[in-house]
């Protein structure tokens, strides 16, 4: 009703900026304020573990969450309230650490197939598309098998496994860019093709890497969570949100929350950053809204 | 088309070559000595492992040694598995009738629920439903799968006592809750890319001019609109039954399941290569074939792609 008094009184409504919208978009609040709060248990560990991670303590094993406990105790009486708030800081490492290692080194390939063209494009790109035909986690379960169990080689595997999509969409963006008249002009003064390359054209098309990268911290927690589930990643010490759920299956029956609340961890993680894309989704590309 | 389909095959085949040399490559890239690798943490002489670099071929060149490895692949030789000794080819026989058997049936939950589900979203968008049946497929989307079958185990074997935790393969009550596990994600990426599509193909002109000719709203959705967003939905449901196949890899592991997935996962954890290698290749392969399909397919049905 606003907007029509607006028209009618002959001034044009400003239009919404994107922040804006992102306030009014639902899926991308909740997504930000799930986030935001893992975000800050994973930094404040120290201060919210109530215990030492590794703790044991056989008088206390498989207490039932409780006022003290609140996600009570495991099979040796270590507290799991402890174990995921440290549990948090691997998981989102490993996310995070994969996503840097992919957009790196995929970027580089891509940029440099797109930019020369020809025999080396060619190449890449078939070295890409062989990736690719790995389909799910099973190029990161081939690097895996390479490189052996350990939670270093998850965050790798993880990495080379999304080296394809960051290599495709670097390709793809350089193509287009350095059509543009100001990659021409600066061949013309006289610039080197890394001045080219790392100057001109590489900050024009960070944008959808970044986003890219972003977005894929939830499929590369997911991945690495289930490489670790498979007993491939950390070691059973190491309080890591897969290994403990695996490590709770064999309690099911009596003691469901030594396995729930991991899970529940990697779920919560995962489903922030998939909201935050969804919303932006919605904002950006408003056709499908 | 002739042209197409010669262009096609080609890259298909040179991607089959490029598997071929990644699951060669594989045992070369474990740091060390592969026989070593080979061996494990078995403890031999040095004499033996000569022998057994003579007898594996390992001190050929490295070209040649893929060559005999591409020729033992086309006789049906795909190796030997370390720990049992069992050719690699028989026991992927052996494995992949009840893989597949979970795979088909995953398949059949993810589409109908995913086109059902999508075709709601799309056709009520910016409704409630809308809205909350986004949530939900983005939840799907993002529960791990061994996280969602570790709470139908709870729930439905543990809780309720209705179907078991541990799938035997000639049960068909144990593929119950396998094979939801495995659908769950692909269904909800589905529903999502169903809704899109549909919604897509709203905006195009093509149904205002059946309206404006008199046609009825529900001729115009469902032979008009639903038609033409079948296309993408298709492709999605034919390389959705590969990504399942490799998603059997855990879920196979959760419900102690036999199959390729879980003969794949205990090979690297033995780090068993000629399984590996073996295992790894097959889906990749199956997955390069069942592309090379579907696009010849599209291209049949939608003369638009042979044009690119």
């Amino acid at each position: 009703m606003n907007k029509m008094n607006d028209f009618r009184h002959g001034q044009i409504p400003k239009p919404p900026s994107i922040f804006d919208l992102l306030m009014h978009n639902f899926n991308f609040i909740l997504g930000a304020v799930i986030l935001i709060l893992l975000v800050l248990i994973a930094l404040l560990a120290p201060m919210l573990a109530t215990q030492d991670v590794n703790s044991a303590d056989p008088t206390a094993t498989f207490i039932v969450p409780n006022v003290n406990q609140w996600m009570g105790t495991d099979n040796i009486g270590r507290d799991i309230w402890s174990r995921f708030v440290f549990g948090s800081r691997i998981s989102l490492l490993v996310g995070l650490a994969a996503m840097v290692i992919g957009m790196l080194f995929g970027s580089i390939l891509g940029i440099i197939a797109g930019f020369y063209g020809s025999l080396i494009d060619s190449v890449l790109s078939w070295m890409t598309e062989v990736l690719m035909a790995f389909p799910g986690m099973l190029l990161a379960l081939s690097v895996m098998a390479v490189l052996g169990p350990g939670l270093t080689n998850v965050i790798i595997a993880v990495g080379i496994g999304s080296i394809p999509s960051f290599m495709r969409m670097a390709r793809s963006s350089v193509l287009k860019t350095r059509e543009m008249d100001y990659i021409e002009a600066a061949r013309t003064i006289g610039c080197t093709d890394f001045r080219i390359l790392f100057r001109h054209i590489l900050p024009n098309i960070l944008r959808p890497l970044i986003v890219l990268a972003t977005l894929g911290i939830g499929g590369a927690i997911l991945e690495g969570a289930s490489l670790s589930y498979l007993g491939l990643g950390a070691q059973p010490m190491t309080p890591e949100w897969g290994s403990m759920l695996s490590a709770g299956r064999a309690f099911l029956t009596n003691a469901w929350w030594v396995s729930v609340f991991p899970g529940l961890g990697i779920f919560l993680a995962i489903l922030s950053i998939n909201l935050i894309g969804d919303g932006l989704g919605d904002v950006l590309d408003p056709i499908n809204k | 088309m002739w042209r197409y389909l010669g262009r096609r095959l080609l890259t298909s085949l040179s991607v089959l070559i490029g598997v071929s040399i990644f699951t060669f490559l594989m045992l070369h890239l474990v740091p060390g000595d592969p026989v070593h690798a080979l061996l494990g943490r078995q403890a031999v002489t040095p004499e033996r492992l000569e022998e057994l670099r003579q007898e594996l071929g390992l001190n050929d060149p490295i070209p040649v040694q893929y060559f005999n490895y591409i020729k033992d692949v086309f006789q049906g030789d795909l190796g030997r598995s370390l720990k049992t000794n069992r050719s690699v080819l028989d026991s992927i026989k052996e494995q992949f009738p009840s893989t597949f058997q979970l795979t088909i049936v995953a398949l059949l939950i993810s589409s109908t629920f995913g086109i059902f589900i999508g075709t709601i979203t799309a056709f009520s968008h910016n409704s409630w439903w809308d809205k909350i049946l986004s949530i939900v497929t983005i939840s799907g989307i993002s529960i791990p799968p061994f996280f969602f079958g570790l709470l139908l185990i709870l729930f439905f074997s543990v809780k309720l006592n209705w179907l078991p935790a541990v799938a035997k393969s000639n049960d068909p009550q144990g593929l119950i809750l396998p094979a939801f596990t495995l659908a769950i994600g692909e269904a909800s990426w589905l529903a999502r890319l169903v809704r899109s599509s549909i919604l897509e193909e709203f905006d195009k002109s093509y149904q205002w001019t059946a309206r404006a000719k008199g046609v009825r709203e529900s001729t115009v959705l469902f032979y008009h609109v639903l038609r033409n967003s079948l296309i993408p939905i298709v492709t999605a449901i034919s390389l959705q039954f590969v990504y399942l196949m490799a998603g059997s890899v855990v879920v196979e592991s959760i419900f102690a399941r036999q199959g390729i997935g879980r003969l794949a996962v205990t090979a690297i954890q033995n780090r068993d290569f000629p399984l590996v290698q073996g295992t790894v290749a097959f889906i990749a392969v199956i997955y390069v074939l069942i592309n090379t399909i579907t696009d010849l397919i599209y291209a049949v049905v939608d003369p638009r792609v042979r044009l690119k």
